[in-house]
């Protein structure tokens, strides 16, 4: 694993929350990452997969089978709430208000998305700050980029896909173009990386090159 | 002071002289979505900073109206959600059509399109010709474009493909006549309809209805407004009366939500239980 600036094992953790932006071939990675997550584990997750706006529920039950914590779509003025896995319903924009609470938005696509990846985490940026982890995953698209740099410089930690182990590198690498990410690795090594910093015992004991 | 901290201000400032000149109050809209709509306004400005606006919109009418626009959500589409639609023509309007004569209000209709796909709903199950529908928006600019009822050419693939999945029963085609690049829908479709400004914010009741839709709106609103609009919709609705909601919007949480019972949970469509 690529580790390549700030050493949060020496933070000692302090997040409250994942932002994750997943694209074309997200419907193989997000239950091997989710089933990796412990279930004591204390971080809210919020999830922009893009999908077909007509897309059932079918995709929610098939994580919730493949995770150890809850998965739920989430619901305007709903709380963010640690050891809960959110998905952004499909057709709407996801937002994280300041006092940490969704709300949802059908204006325009932004990055030809709605949701969009960029709308989620720049909001999530405001409301969580450097208590925030960004991750761009496997995609064919250019959003997130601009959102990953917004975690980053509110001071959040930024998590890439290592392009090379993605099915659709596209989406990682505009990520890496915009912002200098603090891991790039694959999708067991992000795993590890989410459970470890999102444990009980926040980010103690992580070392990289595991 | 964090940079953050110094546009919260200026954002509450600007939110004041809109209000204060003009009379539309967003001061208790969702707040994320109202900052990204300010940012996205000033980087077609020229990246003009909030503190520079609030001048601008004191002084410059044409630059206060096109903020204000540029502050509202118009994305729409015809038969958006076409379940939705499906559950209209199955559910509702056999009820509806118990009454000799309804009055429909579709508050927040933007540019129109779901005012017409009621529109040929209702015509199509023969109802049309009993109800009047009145359409509010507080934005004049998206009401000009609902009395037109001209969409761009290149919606129509979608409007089509929702029309068919939501149970329509003639070819799409038939509601409009295409020129340039443009879909003109047919007149027919209007002559029960009354476009209206009115504002959930700050407007009152103004008529009983047996039928409110409002979709898509309140997602907009913090709990407050939400309980505001709410309110002016349980106030106009005869006791059997129907609110229908977006599908990501929901009474559970609101002061009126023990006087309905659902008739489409998925939906988001709501009769009314008490007079």
């Amino acid at each position: 694993m690529e580790n390549l600036s700030k050493d949060h094992s020496v933070r000692g953790g302090g997040f409250q929350a994942a932002v994750i932006g997943v694209s074309a071939g997200g419907v193989a990675v997000l239950p091997c990452l989710l089933g990796t997550l412990a279930a004591d584990f204390a971080l809210a997750m919020v999830i922009v997969q893009h999908l077909h706006p007509i897309q059932d529920d079918y995709f929610i039950e098939r994580l919730g089978r493949a995770c150890r914590l809850p998965v739920r779509e989430a619901e305007e003025k709903e709380r963010v709430q640690a050891g809960v896995i959110y998905l952004a319903p499909p057709n709407y924009h996801l937002l994280i208000e300041m006092d940490r609470t969704f709300s949802l938005c059908v204006g325009e696509k932004v990055n030809f998305s709605r949701p969009s990846i960029d709308v989620l985490f720049e909001t999530a940026a405001e409301a969580f700050g450097a208590g925030l982890i960004g991750v761009i995953l496997t995609g064919a698209s250019r959003d997130g980029a601009a959102g990953l740099r917004q975690v980053s410089s509110k001071g959040g930690l930024a998590v890439v896909q290592d392009p090379q182990s993605a099915e659709y590198p596209a989406m990682p690498l505009a990520a890496l173009e915009e912002t200098r990410a603090d891991y790039v690795c694959n999708i067991e090594e992000i795993g590890r990386l989410l459970c470890d910093l999102g444990s009980a015992c926040a980010g103690t004991g992580y070392r990289t090159g595991e | 002071m964090r940079a953050e901290q110094i546009e919260e201000i200026e954002i509450a400032l600007l939110l004041d002289a809109i209000r204060k000149r003009y009379g539309y109050d967003f001061r208790n809209y969702a707040r994320a979505s109202l900052k990204r709509r300010l940012r996205s306004f000033a980087a077609q400005q020229d990246r003009m900073p909030l503190s520079r606006m609030i001048p601008a919109v004191l002084q410059d009418e044409s630059f206060g109206a096109r903020l204000i626009h540029g502050l509202s959500v118009t994305v729409s589409e015809m038969f958006r959600d076409p379940a939705f639609y499906a559950a209209i023509r199955e559910q509702v309007i056999p009820y509806l059509k118990t009454y000799p004569f309804i009055r429909i209000w579709h508050a927040g209709c933007a540019t129109g399109e779901e005012v017409y796909s009621l529109a040929i709903v209702l015509q199509e199950e023969g109802f049309y010709d009993r109800t009047t529908i009145f359409a509010t928006d507080f934005n004049e600019q998206a009401l000009d474009r609902a009395r037109e009822a001209i969409y761009p050419l290149d919606a129509m693939k979608n409007f089509t493909s929702n029309y068919q999945r939501s149970g329509g029963r003639r070819a799409f085609s038939d509601y409009y006549r295409s020129g340039y690049d443009a879909a003109i829908l047919d007149a027919g479709l209007k002559r029960n309809v009354t476009i209206a400004n009115h504002n959930l914010v700050t407007d009152g009741v103004f008529s009983e209805v047996h039928l409110v839709l409002c979709r898509n709106v309140l997602i907009y609103f913090d709990q407050t407004l939400q309980n505001r609009a709410l309110g002016l919709f349980n106030d106009s609705l005869v006791h059997g009366g129907i609110l229908a909601l977006g599908s990501k919007e929901t009474l559970q949480y609101s002061r009126i939500a023990e006087d309905y019972k659902p008739l489409s949970s998925k939906w988001k469509i709501y009769q009314k239980t008490t007079a």
